[in-house]
C-alpha cells in the first residue's frame, strides 16, 4: 500500500500577528511548525504501514524551509519526503493548493498507485478545512473527513472503514478505495520518535519537485490561480464578563437572595 | 548503535561554538539539545559581545538575529526613595566593530544552530541525554531518553548548562550544586514601542542601552537588577543570589515586582504589556566552584562548568570561548594518541592562558566576601545616596560644613575602623 500525507509549514500561532494593511499573517521571524492535524495525520500513515505494510511519502507546499516539517515526518517514520516548491507557487489560495498537491499525488500514483491520502482536518494558520478535500474531488478519490479512527482497509474489496467524528456522535462510513482522509487529533497518540529515526531524518534532504516536475497549467498557482481575497480580517467582539456576586462565603442567604432578585429581573426565572 | 567521533550535550553557546569548531574541521559531531530548538530553555536577557563571538563565527552580527547595538551601560544605585546614577556612552559603541548588543537568546542560539548544521554537526533536538555510557573507566557515549537511544561517541563534551546533572555524576562536580553558588533570576520580556524605547532612554534610532540595578533592586540582597533595550522590547529583571532569597523567604518574582515599582524605574516601563515571562539559574559560584573540567573521554565547557563572571555580568562569552577550547583540545589530541584524560588535561591549560580562568581567579574570592558583608548591598547604597542628597541640596549651607555633615552621617552609620576595612577589603578582592 502506498500512503502519501501532505503536512504543511504553519506560523506557532502563539507568535502570530496580523498586518495591519494586507490583513494577512505576520510570518516573518516567526517561528514555524508542522501543522498539528498533519502531525497526526503521518502517525496514522505510518501506523498503517505498520499494519498493513507498504510505504510512506510525505509531500509539502512551500518555500524552502518548509523541509523542517518534512523532516519531522521523516522522524516520525515516513519513507519519502517531497518538497514542492517554486516562486510561481507563492500566494496559492485553496484552490490553487490543491490543484498542486493534486499534481504531485498524480506523479505519485504513476511511480507507485497510491492507496490512501491523508491530510490534517485544517491548518491552524487558515483554518479553512478545504485543501484536503479539493485534493480528493480533483484526483476522483473518496473524501472522508473528520477521521477519529481507521476500522480497517480491505485492499481485496477496494474498501475502507472509518469512523468520522460528528459534533455529538460518531459515524462509521465505509468508502471505496483510493481515498483521501482528514484527521482530527483523537484519531492516535504521536510517537516519541526512535532516535535512529531522528538521526536519518536529520540527515536527509528531502527532494525537491518545482512546477516543471508537476506539470502544472501556470495560470492555475500562484496569485493567479488564486481568486480567494481577504476583504476583512477582524477580532471578535469580546464578549461581557459575567457578574459576581460577592459575599458568598460570609453571608450566603444574603447573596442566594441577591442572586434570584436579579434572575427574577432578567425573566430567566419567573415568582410564581 | 549509533555512532559519532563526538557527541556535545547541550546546544547552547558553549556546546554550539564547541560544535561549530569541530563541524568546520571535518569531525563527525552531533549536539543533543532537550529544547524544541537551541535556545529554547535559554533567559538570557541578555548582552552578547562582540569580539568573543567573532573568535567563533567572524562577522556575525551582519546576519544573526541580534536587538540593538549597545551605546551607554548605566548604573543606578537605588535606595527605597533615591537612584543614585552612573554611566558611559560612546559614539564608538555605536558602529563597527562594536562592543556588544542585547539579544535574545532564544533567537540568536537558533540562528547559531543553523550554521553549526550548515557546518556539518547533526543537531538533535528534543531529546534528553540522561547518562554517559562508561567503559573499561572512560566515557564511551551517551544514552538519551529516546527509543533505540544509546549514541556511541569517543570523546564527550557536556555543555549541559548550569543544571549539570551528567557533569555531577561523573563525579567532576562533587557535592553537587549548593544554594550560594546559583543566583535565580527573572525576567521580563516587556512589550514597546521602538520609538517609545528611543525617547524614554535618550537613544538614537536603533540603538540600545543597558541599566544595571543595585541596592534596594534587590533589596539589599547579593545580586544585580537590570532593563535592556531591545528593538521593540524591554527585558526587565533581576537576579538575586540563591542562599539570600532562601534566607529571606522570598520569592524572586515578588523582588522583580517590587524593582518595577520603584519609583526611579516604574516611569520607564510605564504603558509596557508583559510578552514573556522566564526565570533560570545562574551559576555565580566563580572560581572556587568550578568543577573538575576533563575526564576520560570528557570535557565540560561553559554553565556546566560554572564559567560565569558574575562581577561584569559576562558568561556566554565564557561558554563561547571554553566551547571553542574544549574543541581545539579535541583536534589537538586526536592525532596524538587520544581522547584519554591526561591529553583532555590541556583544556584546562588553555583555559588557564585565557582570561576564562584568569579573570574567575582575578575573582575568586568576591562571591564569599559579598556573601559575608552584605552591607555593599544594604548600608553602602543607602550612605551614598545620603551623601548625595546632603551633597546636591542647596540650602545656603557652606560646603565645608556639608561635607562635614556629610562625613558625619557616614560615620554614624559605620566606624571610621570599619569604613577603612570595608574599602580595603572591597579592594583586595576585585583590585
Amino acid at each position: 500500500m502506498h500512503f502519501v500525507v501532505c503536512v504543511k509549514q504553519v506560523p506557532d500561532t502563539t507568535e502570530v500577528r496580523v498586518d495591519p494593511v494586507t490583513k494577512t499573517l505576520v510570518r516573518e521571524g516567526v517561528p514555524s511548525i508542522i501543522n498539528p492535524y498533519d502531525a497526526h495525520a503521518v502517525e496514522e500513515a505510518v501506523r498503517l504501514k505498520e499494519r498493513y505494510g507498504g510505504k510512506v511519502t510525505a509531500i509539502s507546499m512551500g518555500p524552502p524551509q518548509a523541509e523542517e516539517v518534512l523532516r519531522r515526518a521523516l522522524a516520525i517514520g515516513a519513507d519519502r519526503a517531497i518538497l514542492l516548491t517554486d516562486r510561481t507557487f507563492a500566494g496559492s489560495d485553496t484552490l490553487a493548493t490543491s490543484y498542486i498537491l493534486a499534481q504531485a499525488i498524480r506523479r505519485l500514483d504513476r511511480e507507485e498507485p497510491v492507496t490512501l491520502v491523508l491530510c490534517g482536518k485544517q491548518a491552524i494558520d487558515g483554518d479553512t478545512g478545504q485543501v484536503g478535500p479539493g485534493i480528493a474531488t480533483r484526483l476522483g478519490f473518496t473524501p472522508l473527513t473528520y477521521v477519529l479512527a481507521v476500522e480497517e482497509i480491505d485492499i481485496e474489496a477496494g474498501e475502507i472503514k472509518v469512523q468520522r467524528k460528528l459534533e455529538d456522535a460518531r459515524q462509521v462510513v465505509c468508502g471505496k478505495l483510493p481515498a483521501l482522509l482528514t484527521v482530527v487529533k483523537e484519531i492516535n497518540e504521536l510517537r516519541y520518535a526512535a532516535l535512529p529515526d531522528l538521526v536519518r531524518a536529520a540527515r536527509t534532504r528531502p527532494e525537491r519537485w518545482t512546477a516543471a516536475d508537476l506539470e502544472v497549467d501556470p495560470g492555475r498557482t500562484g496569485l493567479k490561480g488564486s481568486p480567494t481575497s481577504v476583504r476583512r480580517i477582524f477580532a471578535p467582539p469580546q464578549r461581557p464578563g459575567g457578574e459576581m456576586i460577592p459575599g458568598g462565603t460570609e453571608d450566603p442567604a444574603r447573596a442566594a437572595s441577591l442572586l434570584v432578585d436579579k434572575l427574577l429581573k432578567t425573566k430567566l426565572i419567573a415568582d410564581l | 548503535m549509533l555512532k559519532f567521533e563526538v557527541v556535545i550535550v547541550g546546544a547552547g553557546p558553549a556546546g554550539l561554538a564547541a560544535a561549530y569548531t569541530l563541524a568546520k574541521a571535518g569531525v563527525e559531531v552531533a549536539v543533543f539539545e532537550r529544547g524544541d530548538h537551541p535556545g529554547a530553555k535559554n533567559l538570557m536577557g541578555g548582552v552578547l559581545y562582540r569580539q568573543p563571538t567573532e573568535e567563533v563565527l567572524p562577522g556575525f552580527y551582519r546576519e544573526a538575529p541580534l536587538e540593538r547595538p549597545v551605546v551607554e551601560q548605566r548604573l543606578w544605585i537605588l535606595t527605597e526613595d533615591d537612584a543614585l546614577t552612573l554611566g558611559y556612552r560612546s559614539r564608538a559603541f555605536a558602529g563597527e566593530p562594536y562592543n556588544a548588543f542585547t539579544v535574545f537568546r532564544s533567537r540568536f542560539d537558533r540562528w547559531f544552530g543553523q550554521k553549526v548544521v550548515e557546518a556539518g554537526a547533526l543537531l538533535i533536538t528534543e531529546t534528553v541525554v540522561e547518562d554517559l555510557l562508561w567503559e573499561n573507566g572512560r566515557v564511551v557515549g551517551v544514552r538519551t531518553g529516546r527509543p533505540q537511544g544509546d549514541v556511541r561517541a569517543e570523546a564527550v563534551i557536556l555543555a549541559e548548562g548550569v543544571n549539570s546533572l551528567l557533569t555531577q555524576k561523573a563525579g567532576l562536580k562533587k557535592g553537587g550544586l549548593q544554594t550560594h553558588e546559583l543566583a535565580v533570576a527573572v525576567k521580563e520580556v516587556l512589550a514597546l514601542p521602538k520609538e517609545k524605547i528611543e525617547d524614554r532612554f535618550g537613544l538614537e534610532e536603533g540603538q540600545g542601552c543597558t541599566i544595571e540595578l543595585l541596592g534596594e533592586a534587590t533589596l539589599g540582597m547579593m545580586g544585580v537588577g537590570f532593563i535592556y533595550t531591545n528593538k521593540d522590547t524591554l527585558s526587565v529583571g533581576v537576579g538575586v543570589l540563591l542562599s539570600h532569597l532562601v534566607r529571606r523567604r522570598l520569592n524572586p518574582n515578588d523582588v522583580l515586582e517590587h524593582l518595577k515599582n520603584h519609583p526611579s524605574v516604574r516611569k520607564f516601563l510605564a504603558g509596557a504589556q508583559p510578552k514573556e515571562y522566564l526565570a533560570h539559574l545562574i551559576p555565580e559560584g566563580g572560581f572556587r566552584s568550578i568543577p573538575k573540567l576533563y575526564g576520560p573521554g570528557l570535557l565540560v565547557a561553559g554553565d556546566a562548568a560554572m564559567l560565569v563572571n558574575g562581577i561584569h555580568r559576562e558568561g556566554s562569552n565564557l561558554a563561547l570561548i571554553s566551547g571553542k577550547l574544549a574543541a581545539e583540545t579535541l583536534l589537538e589530541v586526536r592525532t596524538r594518541g587520544g581522547y584519554h584524560e591526561k591529553n583532555l588535561s590541556r583544556y584546562r591549560e588553555k583555559l588557564e592562558k585565557s582570561f576564562v580562568l584568569q579573570d574567575l581567579r582575578k575573582y575568586q574570592n568576591t562571591s564569599l566576601f559579598f556573601n559575608e558583608n552584605p552591607q555593599f548591598f544594604t548600608l553602602y547604597p543607602r550612605l551614598l545616596s545620603l551623601a548625595a542628597r546632603e551633597f546636591l541640596t542647596v540650602d545656603s549651607v557652606p560646603k565645608r560644613e556639608k561635607q562635614r555633615k556629610i562625613w558625619q552621617i557616614i560615620t554614624s552609620h559605620r566606624s571610621r575602623w570599619k569604613l577603612a576595612q570595608d574599602l580595603f577589603r572591597l579592594w583586595r578582592v576585585l583590585g
